[in-house]
């Protein structure tokens, strides 16, 4: 039935979510006992208690350096990910002046717009070459892939701040960093952390990616260096966990906006 | 002698790029404690001529000139009110009113450093917000945000948040253009009311003509129809001083004489068909301001 005069269900909602989840669980299941009847050594699908043993090892086992490898993964991916938001952070800024400031518009809009375009990926080989296959390359990969995007939207945002609010401010003596910093950022806050939270997944993307080509640590780099003993046992646990993060920041996120921001997305 | 006004506005064009003119010479002047409406047909730049009063918009030709000095940009000596978008969305109606007290008096460094003053301060500001929410009769709503108040209380709300500053010029760009009648005539009541009682020079822009002339002690008609027009802008066709007494009811819109001169405005300022030949304005009509003194 199309979504119109309906009345919500929770309980309903919550059990029909579950389908697709439960229905997925199955045909794993199905699969691997299937695979492992015919190959009881079969790797490609391992068993649910294969893939506990192999969540288990990585992340309660240490190592021959007594290191837990889950752990250290997190621990070096998580590293990465919060230097490069402090450099997307400051892409708000820019952002913010851009949107707000003809000079900053008339300055960096079209290069960012250009930026914006060029897919990260391929610039990858080029920063291996400048700055090595260090931390920096990885953080840069990030920088690159995600910043153009979500200093574009944080410009937009600000365009669409109405010019009466803006007038509004100056005839209450507002100058222009308070109008800035005072009137748009505050407004347009829960739109930016929105557009941080579904570019999450980007970031997380360019990490893996950075990581699967030059790394010693981080999960990206561990999916990667058990994919050539076809592992499966380690890569489905690490799928999963770096999908719990995701998972987990998407709805912190949310659950700011909802709870912080109770104005957030209500008609004026 | 000439005479001081608050305000005056000095063959005023306005025309964008290669455009038409939208406004034609316009010549005002406004006394202090003058409330001043201005009608016109949609399209005619009624908001434009508001935009450029406040300096929001610089005129293609021409001057504005607030006791003597010429506004550029918009200032704390002029507030103004919106049909939509005066308030800020992400502030409680309390913060909405004190946020001019609070960003002309801000000091990130003071701020810091003596804490003590500046919650003395906060103090301060929020009583006179308090004060303010008082006079609009919304004392009891301060905590909540604009989305859950109805289009008459945000309107009082961007009243308050106006009349905080204590302006000397309050412009209304038709604020209650969006409001049903029953509370639009509500709103016209509680302006006058608030008009009376802090002296302040108003200037309102409205299409509705019936509200025009029940706020005004002063009435301009700002139309593009007049004889020798061809695509050159909007221009004051009629400007009519208003002497009912204050305060008013709203029975006198149901008076003769009301009636009369709002059929009679209608006619020949806004009337396409009634066109008039318009020479260079005339300022010598006696301001209706006297009638109030």
């Amino acid at each position: 039935m199309i979504n119109f005069n309906t009345r919500e269900n929770k309980k309903k909602q919550f059990f029909l979510s579950l389908i697709p989840f439960i229905a997925l669980i199955f045909i794993y299941v199905f699969a691997s006992q299937m695979r492992h009847a015919k190959n009881p050594t079969d790797k490609l699908l391992p068993t649910i208690s294969e893939v506990t043993q192999g969540f288990k090892q990585s992340a309660f086992i240490s190592d021959t350096n007594g290191d837990l490898k889950l752990e250290i993964d997190t621990i070096a991916s998580f590293k990465r990910i919060g230097f490069s938001m402090l450099f997307i952070l400051f892409g708000v800024i820019i952002g913010l002046y851009m949107g707000a400031i003809t000079f900053f518009d008339n300055l960096f809009y079209k290069f960012f717009l250009f930026f914006d375009k060029i897919p990260a990926l391929a610039v990858l080989p080029i920063l291996f070459i400048t700055t090595g296959i260090g931390e920096v390359t990885k953080v840069t990969l990030i920088v690159v892939g995600v910043a153009p995007t979500i200093i574009l939207d944080t410009y937009l945002r600000v365009k669409a701040v109405p010019q009466e609010q803006i007038i509004k401010a100056m005839t209450l003596n507002a100058n222009r960093s308070e109008i800035i910093f005072r009137i748009i950022l505050p407004k347009i806050f829960p739109n930016i952390l929105d557009t941080i939270r579904l570019n999450f997944k980007a970031i997380i993307l360019f990490l893996i990616a950075g990581e699967s080509l030059a790394a010693t640590v981080g999960l990206g780099y561990r999916i990667f260096l058990v994919q050539r003993y076809l592992a499966m046992n380690i890569i489905i646990p690490y799928v999963l966990w770096i999908s719990l993060f995701a998972f987990l920041f998407d709805w912190f996120i949310r659950f700011w906006i909802n709870n912080k921001f109770k104005w957030f997305n209500k008609e004026q | 002698m000439e005479k001081d006004y608050i305000l005056k506005l000095k063959n005023v064009y306005q025309k964008y790029e290669d455009k038409d003119f939208i406004l034609n010479n316009i010549n005002i002047n406004v006394s202090l404690g003058e409330f001043v409406t201005i009608i016109g047909t949609t399209g005619a730049g009624k908001s434009t001529l508001l935009r450029i009063i406040l300096g929001a918009e610089n005129p293609y030709k021409g001057q504005i000139i607030m006791e003597g000095v010429e506004i550029k940009r918009p200032n704390r000596n002029i507030g103004i009110v919106f049909q939509k978008y005066s308030l800020f969305e992400n502030r409680t109606v309390m913060e909405n009113v004190a946020l001019g007290l609070y960003l002309e008096h801000f000091n990130l460094l003071q701020s810091f450093i003596n804490y003590f003053y500046k919650s003395k301060r906060n103090t301060e500001f929020t009583k006179k917000a308090e004060e303010y929410l008082v006079k609009v009769g919304l004392i009891e709503h301060a905590n909540k945000y604009p989305y859950q108040l109805s289009g008459g209380m945000k309107q009082r709300v961007a009243i308050a948040q106006t009349m905080i500053m204590e302006p000397k010029i309050l412009l209304m760009d038709e604020p209650f253009g969006s409001l049903d009648i029953g509370t639009r005539e509500e709103m016209q009541i509680f302006l006058l009311e608030q008009w009376k009682k802090n002296k302040q020079t108003v200037i309102f822009v409205t299409h509705d003509l019936e509200e025009a002339l029940f706020l005004g002690t002063r009435i301009m008609v700002l139309s593009p129809f007049y004889i020798g027009n061809d695509n050159e802008g909007s221009k004051i066709v009629k400007d009519i001083p208003i002497d009912w007494p204050h305060p008013r009811s709203t029975k006198v819109k149901h008076t003769k004489e009301f009636n009369v001169l709002m059929e009679s405005v209608r006619h020949e300022g806004l009337d396409p068909q009634f066109k008039q030949n318009i020479k260079e304005f005339d300022l010598s009509h006696i301001d209706s301001i006297k009638n109030l003194v």
